[in-house]
């Protein structure tokens, strides 16, 4: 029983820490982009604009919530908790300190690496509820290439399992060595790839290309159920951050204690930046690239790469 | 069941009813701040103006089920290297070997895909 109340307190926490992140990832992400174009990004509400995100919240809550007259109705209504709850979830393995994780279990890199894909249904189910063929085409694109990019995402994290051998994200923080860096390189590299295109971000936002499909499988949604969306997305790249950087980058390392908490933010925020500024940068692929890229360069890339950390294993 | 197991099914369970009651939550608060004034131009279909023609619900393109089918394939193989990648370091030296020739299948059946133009999006 006070396993639930203590996963209740800490899946509050996560949830705040979501909203919060996406508030402040949201924030971010138009001050950086505003920079990459020469612009300031928001800067009227609050200092430098940052309360804009929680004004455009209460926006957004305000409007109107519309269901398409042709929408299968229920499918509408529950695709939106279906994409946001999984990656909530998945916040709750992520180490932040040596031994130290909301959810501290022996399975948390397979659990991290599993229970957001069920994001996939919810996209899926989203498109094509809406009963819109722009919306019904996105979501075929975004199941297709989420499910492509796991393969090449779950190989390249299996690099640092076996160097570090467990699967406790916790352990698996405090085991790492500074060599490591260099030796998982190619798959810290295929992992972020991947999760960008994992999440549905620019430039693998073809699921939600606005030049050809409007706005993709939430073409259809409006006011809050489109925030719900949106903060799924700031929730991913927050997870994928905090994950890429306590995995790869090693967590805390070289600090301990609560300055190497303080570290991992850093890196994570670092990564996060990484990831806007791929975004702002570089053009959107094509359905074609998009596919090839997975499959005959990153897939193969990673299993090199598996096969380079095997062998070095035995002579440790 | 051991207390440790049952904490984290625990936690995790809560994680899964918190995630869900944050968004019906915050449905639920739109829904009663939200202005609702239906209107049949409004509940149309969003496609840029034009007047949709048929249903949205069609057949869809083999190529999509193929990636689906690769996908299953590998990330199957994928659970499978899961479990020696934790208990590498404990094993003899010609397991990795065996986990070599089965990286190799691996990469045979990318091989096979590829030639076959499954991989090529149409």
């Amino acid at each position: 029983m006070s396993g639930l109340l203590w996963g209740m307190l800490f899946g509050l926490l996560a949830g705040t820490a979501i909203a919060l992140a996406a508030l402040f990832g949201v924030w971010w992400e138009r001050k950086v982009a505003g920079r990459i174009q020469m612009r300031f990004g928001p800067q009227e509400a609050g200092p430098a604009g940052l309360l804009q995100t929680l004004a455009d919240t209460i926006k957004l809550v305000l409007k109107e919530d519309i269901t398409p007259r042709l929408a299968d109705k229920r499918l509408f209504r529950v695709a939106p908790l279906v994409v946001f709850t999984p990656v909530a979830m998945s916040l709750a393995v992520i180490p932040f300190a040596k031994g130290w994780a909301p959810l501290d279990t022996s399975v948390g890199v397979l659990f991290f690496l599993a229970v957001p894909s069920i994001s996939v249904l919810g996209i899926l189910l989203g498109g094509w509820a809406s009963g819109n063929s722009y919306a019904t085409l996105g979501g075929m694109r975004g199941a297709a290439q989420m499910v492509s990019y796991e393969v090449p995402r779950t190989l390249a994290v299996l690099s640092v399992v076996v160097l570090a051998g467990t699967l406790r994200p916790t352990l698996l923080l405090g085991r790492f060595q500074w060599w490591w860096l260099i030796a998982t390189f190619a798959g810290f590299v295929v992992y972020l790839i991947s999760s960008i295109a994992e999440m549905n971000r620019g430039p693998f936002d073809l699921a939600e290309a606005e030049s050809e499909l409007v706005a993709g499988y939430f073409a259809d949604y409006s006011g809050i159920r489109w925030a719900v969306f949106m903060m799924t997305e700031y929730g991913s790249v927050l997870a994928a951050s905090l994950f890429g950087a306590a995995t790869f980058l090693g967590g805390g390392w070289p600090f301990g204690g609560l300055l190497g908490v303080v570290a991992l933010l850093v890196k994570a925020v670092l990564i996060t930046t990484l990831i806007i500024w791929v975004k702002w940068t570089l053009p959107r692929m094509r359905a074609d690239q998009l596919m090839r890229l997975c499959w005959t360069v990153l897939t193969p890339i990673a299993l090199v790469q598996l096969l380079i950390v095997g062998a070095v294993v035995p002579w440790l | 069941m051991e207390p440790k197991l049952a904490f984290a099914y625990g936690a995790i369970a809560s994680f899964l009813i918190l995630g869900s009651l944050f968004v019906v939550a915050t449905l639920g608060i739109s829904r009663l701040l939200a202005p609702r004034k239906p209107d049949p131009e409004k509940y149309s279909i969003y496609e840029c103006g034009s007047e949709p023609i048929g249903p949205p619900w069609v057949q869809f393109r083999v190529g999509y089920y193929v990636y689906a089918l690769l996908f299953v394939l590998f990330d199957v193989e994928t659970v499978f290297l899961y479990p020696w990648a934790v208990t590498v370091r404990a094993l003899p030296v010609f397991v990795l070997g065996e986990m070599i020739v089965f990286i190799a299948i691996l990469g045979l059946g990318l091989a096979y895909a590829w030639k076959e133009g499954a991989l090529k999006w149409r």
